[in-house]
């Protein structure tokens, strides 16, 4: 028993280092650290950050609209997302049109991109635009600063594919 | 008792921390250092364009697309290079990430691109470790290794200078 003892005050220290680690690493403290940055085009409170569409991921259920090319899409996506393409097209932009079509104008849609870095990205900006225009009230566009590759797949969070 | 229950805790604890740092990132399988996936497809204007071809030649590999604007910013470097590097057996070649090829098309036919294009699709990108965000340029040596990958807007001097030094100057 005095050694199973000692064994645990060996490992103990490790124990808490290890928490340590989980806790720096985990979604809360991401988010701590890392704030949003202004955009002119679209407000402050309808960005969220990846960190966070994560933990809304778990206990809500938006519309998660992927408005990249197909090619991200078809490599790595949100979990439950749905492709509309780019939408610095008209085409794209009518895509998304008509797949909120029937959708309630408070329903909570997020869109994201991750093509490129965010301050190039040509498709964010007229998406949002869209949704505002056609009055929908309820729209979160996701900040990813460098691309999907980086700012999500690289940190783990969750991704389907095909 | 006690230290059983701190035991079976520490290790609970242990677990935990172990499943929360759990990653499902995909893990690259072209990376400096190895052999640059082949491939064969056919360019815009209906030619096969297999990267075996290129073997002996140091390949400028571009992923890019015609809404990518730091890509853009690339693209006129690369022509200058292809100009003036091609004789002494440099290569650029273009894998446009567009959902089609018309506006590729457009492009290459506007900005008068002296290196092969194609339109790239998702088995082509993973066979490159992910092309999960433009632009994303590799450069091959002669062997067919790849001998640097370079994420995102990078300086084109940069590019050049690691292009040299493959071609061995």
């Amino acid at each position: 028993m005095k050694s199973f003892r000692n064994l645990v005050k060996v490992f103990a220290p490790g124990v808490l280092a290890l928490m340590l680690c989980a806790a720096l690493a985990s979604p809360m403290f991401a988010q701590f650290v890392q704030s949003v940055p202004p955009d002119p085009q679209i407000p402050s409170k309808q960005l969220i950050s990846p960190e966070d569409l994560v933990q809304m991921l778990k206990t809500q259920k938006p519309l998660v609209l992927s408005i990249g090319p197909r090619s991200l899409y078809d490599q790595a996506r949100i979990p439950g997302a749905e492709f509309i393409g780019g939408t610095s097209s008209a085409e794209g932009l009518n895509a998304l049109t008509q797949r909120l079509k029937a959708e309630p104008k408070n329903k909570l849609i997020v869109l994201y991109c991750g093509c490129c870095p965010w301050n190039h990205c040509p498709n964010v900006h007229p998406a949002y635009k869209e949704l505002r225009n056609l009055g929908y009230t309820n729209v979160r566009v996701l900040y990813i600063a460098n691309n999907f590759g980086v700012d999500w797949v690289n940190k783990g969070y969750p991704t389907t594919r095909g | 008792m006690k230290t059983k229950v701190l035991a079976s805790s520490l290790l609970f604890l242990l677990l935990s921390a172990l499943i929360g740092c759990r990653s499902s990132a995909p893990k690259p399988r072209a990376k400096a250092g190895g052999e640059a996936p082949d491939f064969t497809i056919t360019d815009i204007q209906g030619k096969k364009l297999s990267l075996a071809d290129y073997k002996g030649k140091v390949v400028l590999l571009d992923f890019w697309a015609t809404w990518c604007a730091p890509c853009l910013e690339e693209i006129p470097h690369f022509i200058t290079m292809q100009e003036k590097l091609g004789a002494q057996g440099f290569q650029a070649i273009g894998i446009s990430m567009d959902d089609g090829p018309k506006p590729v098309e457009k492009f290459y036919a506007e900005h008068k691109l002296n290196y092969p294009v194609a339109v790239g699709d998702s088995t082509l990108a993973d066979s490159y470790g992910g092309i999960l965000g433009l632009p994303v340029t590799f450069v091959i040596n002669r062997d067919g290794q790849i001998r640097k990958k370079f994420v995102g807007a990078t300086d084109t001097a940069l590019i050049e200078q690691e292009v040299l030094a493959a071609l061995g100057q």
